[in-house]
């Protein structure tokens, strides 16, 4: 089965061909970073502009990259939600146009599903049931996933996600927007443990995060310090461990409540290479895998979306063209597949 | 040459589909339900006319001004069924489609577009063809650029909220207020039919909308 997946749910428009007999035959990923930076933060509306004249270059050049033509496809699979509303609409307006104009189903899917299921694209994909952190600017989940469609939420973020904590921190040191990613770099570069951050949430006995009070912390840090290149350095490996102690601890949690020995990594802070060295250290100590999705599917992609319409058209195709979006949508509330 | 038409930028959902030998019309009062009602829509006006999508030879649509999702709906799905099908789509401007569907020789095509100011436009029929005199604009209404002469008519929901200032400004030049005029698929379609002949149309990823207005959010730096 040959899906094609187009993903637009916030500031990157995503394209992938998916091949349910031969994996994944080619993606495309354009970042809007760039168009939104001089503006502190995402502009819906800029968003919704930049998708329309990118997804349907992008669908071409994927297709070009495959080998393939785009009436070959057995179906297309488009991001329904969450996300921005108005971005929503133009991946599920030309998906859903295209699935028409071909006669094949289209279908609508969660964006955050997408991300869970990303790692059964690596070469080592993890078995079921795992358990999920789903980390990223927009989210902090812990899940535990049983099968495709059955999800059962442990714990998230009561406040800001921590990639929005990374980024919001990346702007309190000058690092412009979003910072997140050079945040992580300057972080490589400064000593931990130097400036005493608090770790929210580390013993609150549950599965909850919180991140807000950390950005604030730093704010006064800040402020009562001189901010050499040095110190801002120092600042930013602290913050980096906080949250990454904070996301350790509590996945160790999930996983001892749950009784499951596989965690699985989704979303842009999966790709945090602070992250990945400390949940290694514990995997081996503690007696669990942790897997996560290949780099460049950390981010938002069109091939967790055309995966996830796979899975899900081989358990029921949808019968009709009529096509939403769904800005809030709830992961645990999506039916198990077949 | 089967040409289906698409107008979104209103809260009404427009298709209109010419088959050389007749006009097949929807017009549907859909709101916020366009995404949902479009392709269903479009299919059974296909079928009304005894057509399938594989017999589509050219998709035209409104491009804008207008509603900034009604026209990415009408975009998306235009160049999504145009990929799939390997055809030309056109971009038509949906205030030239209200000055169409009003039928009247002078008309100042106007749509609301929120935040006190309406798009604008005025054409003038010559020898059964529109001429654009003055072309898509966003202004406040009391700013609006003044066209020549007498015997205007002023069509369009952008009349119905502004019609005080607009008439104020417009004077004596104002002859007509039609302000329940709404920008068709029929009219978009009897705009693209000779263009879409003549070899106007283009790949489906160039037919993107026209929005006018750009400033759409403050830069760190303005605020």
């Amino acid at each position: 089965m040959l899906v094609l997946g187009i993903e637009t749910s916030c500031d990157e428009t995503g394209v992938a061909l998916y091949d349910s007999a031969r994996g994944l035959l080619a993606h495309e990923v354009h970042s809007q970073a760039a168009l939104h930076a001089e503006y502190g933060g995402v502009v819906p509306e800029l968003a919704s502009r930049d998708h329309i004249r990118r997804t349907l270059p992008l669908v071409r050049r994927v297709l070009a990259r495959a080998g393939a033509r785009l009436d070959e496809l057995d179906a297309v699979a488009y991001t329904e939600g969450p996300g921005l509303a108005g971005a929503l609409l133009v991946g599920a307006s030309i998906a859903s146009g295209i699935a028409y104009g071909l006669g094949v189903p289209a279908l609508g899917v969660h964006h955050l599903e997408g991300h869970l299921l990303s790692p059964l694209l690596s070469r080592t994909p993890p078995a079921f049931p795992f358990v999920a952190l789903l980390v990223s600017g927009g989210h902090t989940q812990l899940m535990e996933v049983a099968g495709v469609g059955r999800y059962r939420l442990l714990g998230e973020t009561l406040d800001d996600a921590a990639g929005e904590a990374f980024d919001k921190t990346a702007q309190v040191l000058g690092l412009g927007y979003p910072g997140g990613p050079a945040l992580a770099q300057l972080a490589d570069r400064g000593r931990r443990g130097r400036h005493r951050l608090p770790r929210p949430m580390i013993a609150s006995g549950d599965l909850e995060f919180s991140f807000s009070g950390l950005k604030t912390a730093v704010l006064t840090l800040v402020r009562s310090a001189v901010l050499d290149e040095g110190t801002k350095a120092d600042v930013a490996a602290e913050f980096q461990e906080a949250v990454v102690d904070v996301l350790v601890a509590k996945c160790r949690a999930a996983l001892a409540s749950t009784g499951h020995r596989r965690l699985v990594i989704a979303g842009g802070v999966g790709a945090n290479r602070r992250l990945r060295e400390r949940l290694d250290a514990a995997a081996a100590t503690g007696g669990f895998e942790v897997f996560y999705p290949e780099l460049a599917l950390c981010t938002d992609n069109g091939a967790m979306i055309a995966l996830a319409g796979a899975l899900r058209l081989q358990a029921s195709a949808p019968r009709d063209y009529a096509f939403t979006v769904r800005p809030r949508w709830d992961l645990a509330a999506l039916p198990a597949a077949g | 040459m089967n040409i289906l038409a698409i107008e979104t930028a209103t809260e009404v959902l427009s298709l209109a589909l010419g088959t050389g030998a007749r006009v097949h019309e929807t017009t549907l009062a859909a709101g916020a339900r366009q995404a949902e009602l479009i392709l269903g829509e479009i299919d059974a006006l296909l079928r009304r006319a005894g057509l399938g999508v594989r017999n589509l030879d050219a998709i035209a649509f409104g491009a804008g001004p207008g509603s900034f999702t009604g026209l990415r709906i009408a975009c998306g799905v235009a160049q999504g069924i145009a990929a799939a099908r390997v055809l030309p789509v056109l971009a038509v401007g949906t205030l030239e489609a209200l000055a169409e569907a009003s039928g009247v020789k002078r008309a100042i095509a106007c749509l609301d577009a929120r935040m006190g100011e309406v798009y604008h436009a005025a054409f003038e029929r010559r020898d059964g063809t529109l001429h654009e005199i003055i072309p898509a604009g966003l202004d406040r209404p009391d700013a609006l650029p003044l066209p020549p002469g007498e015997g205007w008519t002023g069509c369009g929901p952008g009349f119905a909220a502004h019609r005080a200032a607009l008439v104020a400004r417009l004077g004596a030049r104002l002859e007509a207020v039609r302000a329940e005029v709404l920008p068709t698929a029929a009219a978009v379609l009897r705009l693209a039919a000779p263009r879409l002949a003549a070899g106007e149309g283009s790949d489906p990823e160039r037919a993107v909308p026209v929005y006018l207005r750009e400033r759409v959010a403050l830069k760190t730096a303005e605020r």
